[in-house]
């Protein structure tokens, strides 16, 4: 696994999508590491970082899509270009790509990590659900997707023969899980470090409270 | 001046690179039992700040000593800090008891977490059983809600400590847009940059109190920071939340440290031992 590191880099761009905003950063010394590994991002002004997952690693860049809906994030899609921030990364343990038949399986700002991953395993099927119109133009990062907009479920759309690799709301997760008990899950949690030092983001796994920075954020459902 | 991290805010075993610019390494508090800890949602940043409800989760005691210390001790080139709790004196005595050992350099008793029941003897009570059973330094974490910090130090001191560590965590609550505790627990312990004020408050008036060494923390994120509590008497300095947003803080802020320094007129950052006593202390009156 590549080793993490702490480089303050510039912001390429920050280009909204739908609702979203992709951050554009320099790369410099940074590995993108594996799809599903995160980064911790300096929210300006802000006292915690952000935990986010590699969407894109285009030569000389790491990309991060995220949902303006708090006072960090916000002020993470109002970087302009040339500001600089520090980013923290590559963290935790992401996606297994050894599978046969991947489908991923994604619901709102879940697509995140997708793009980065469907690289990595040659553009396989996906379902993506969204909200609204608005939010699923955020698609258009992940090629051969089949879109579901609410109140259609993506549980509905999915086919469960497939190897799953899921992200996506708790609800929606624990839908995939209870069709796909295979299934890879990316999940989520308040983070203050990412690096297993604050127990913050503990998850119950196995009936024990386990730190989601360490062992996930990808964890295997069954 | 030593540079060591607060208890629980780092774990050497994930991130020994961050210990290895320390001075010291203090271990997460560890309690007779094993505990998870509270449920989550145990943390939320607030405006200046950060909540936590980690609730000493911890292997407990038996583990920590077979496996959890050991480890540390091959992974680390560092004086080991035992950060050591309980509900009641007892859990207290019987750790120390069993930390005669060459790996342990020194005990801090956590007597200040805002995130568990706090044992029903007095900091002074628990220090004085322990000092019958332990030769190992021994240091008191006190907490900086009290309006007389000297009292409490005078007595701890009394009870044979050798040193004194503050602040812990402030009691504090975060509501969410719906107005509800984002914590799961309510309560949380408030660190981050708004505790400095009310460290440096707190290490004054110990510092007042008592000539022991003070190990001082609170909203450290600086150099500077960390200059302006040995100004108000710390002997040595720790690192709390920002050891969370960078990996990097020990070695800057000990870089910082010698520059802010001299910036202040100081030719080494010990050089300004106390030097805010005098002023405050007519300030005061």
């Amino acid at each position: 696994m590549s080793k993490p590191r702490r480089e303050r880099r510039s912001v390429v761009a920050v280009e909204a999508v739908g609702p979203y905003a992709l951050v554009r950063v320099e790369r410099g010394g940074l590995a993108p590491g594996s799809p599903g590994q995160f980064f911790m991002l300096e929210a300006p002004g802000r006292v915690l970082p952000r935990p986010m997952s590699l969407c894109l690693a285009p030569p000389g860049e790491l990309a991060f899509l995220l949902d303006p809906v708090g006072p960090g994030t916000q002020a993470l899609a109002e970087l302009e270009p040339g500001d600089s921030i520090h980013v923290f990364g590559p963290l935790g343990h992401g996606f297994r790509l050894d599978v046969d038949r991947p489908l991923l399986v994604g619901g709102g700002i879940g697509v995140a990590p997708f793009p980065y991953l469907s690289e990595a395993l040659e553009q396989p099927p996906a379902v993506l659900g969204f909200r609204s119109e608005h939010h699923a133009e955020a698609a258009v990062l992940v090629p051969h997707a089949e879109i579901v907009i609410d109140p259609v479920l993506v549980t509905e759309a999915m086919p469960t023969d497939r190897d799953v690799l899921a992200c996506g709301p708790e609800p929606m997760l624990d839908a995939v899980r209870a069709l796909c008990p295979d299934a890879q899950l990316a999940w989520e949690a308040p983070m203050a470090c990412g690096f297993g030092a604050c127990y913050g983001c503990v998850v119950e796994i196995d009936g024990e409270l386990k730190r989601l920075c360490v062992e996930g954020p990808v964890l295997c459902s069954s | 001046m030593l540079l060591l991290n607060a208890s629980g805010c780092l774990d050497a075993l994930t991130a020994p690179d961050v210990v290895a610019q320390l001075d010291a390494f203090v271990t997460k508090t560890v309690t007779p039992e094993a505990r998870q800890g509270n449920p989550p949602v145990r943390i939320a940043e607030t405006e200046h700040g950060m909540l936590n409800s980690i609730g000493l989760a911890n292997p407990g005691r038996d583990v920590f000593l077979r496996e959890t210390l050991p480890r540390l001790a091959d992974t680390i080139d560092k004086p080991i800090w035992v950060s050591v709790g309980g509900f009641c004196s007892r859990d207290y005595v019987e750790t120390c008891e069993q930390l005669a050992r060459d790996d342990v350099a020194c005990v801090e008793l956590n007597l200040s977490c805002p995130n568990v029941d706090e044992a029903p003897e007095s900091a002074a009570e628990i220090v004085r059983a322990c000092r019958e059973v332990t030769a190992n330094p021994l240091y008191a974490k006190v907490s900086p809600h009290t309006w007389d910090m000297g009292q409490i130090v005078r007595a701890v001191e009394e009870a044979g400590a050798d040193g004194v560590s503050m602040v812990n965590t402030l009691r504090g609550v975060a509501l969410d847009a719906r107005l509800q505790a984002k914590l799961a627990r309510g309560v949380g312990g408030y660190s981050g940059p708004a505790l400095k004020p009310v460290a440096l408050a707190a290490v004054l008036a110990a510092r007042r109190a008592t000539s022991l060494p003070i190990v001082a923390m609170g909203g450290v994120q600086t150099g500077r920071d960390a200059l302006e509590l040995i100004a108000c008497g710390a002997t040595h300095v720790a690192l709390g939340t920002v050891l969370f947003t960078d990996v990097d803080a020990p070695s800057r802020v000990c870089a910082e440290l010698v520059e802010e320094a001299q910036r202040a007129g100081f030719e080494r950052p010990d050089d300004a031992f106390c030097v805010a006593l005098d002023a405050v202390a007519k300030l005061a009156n």
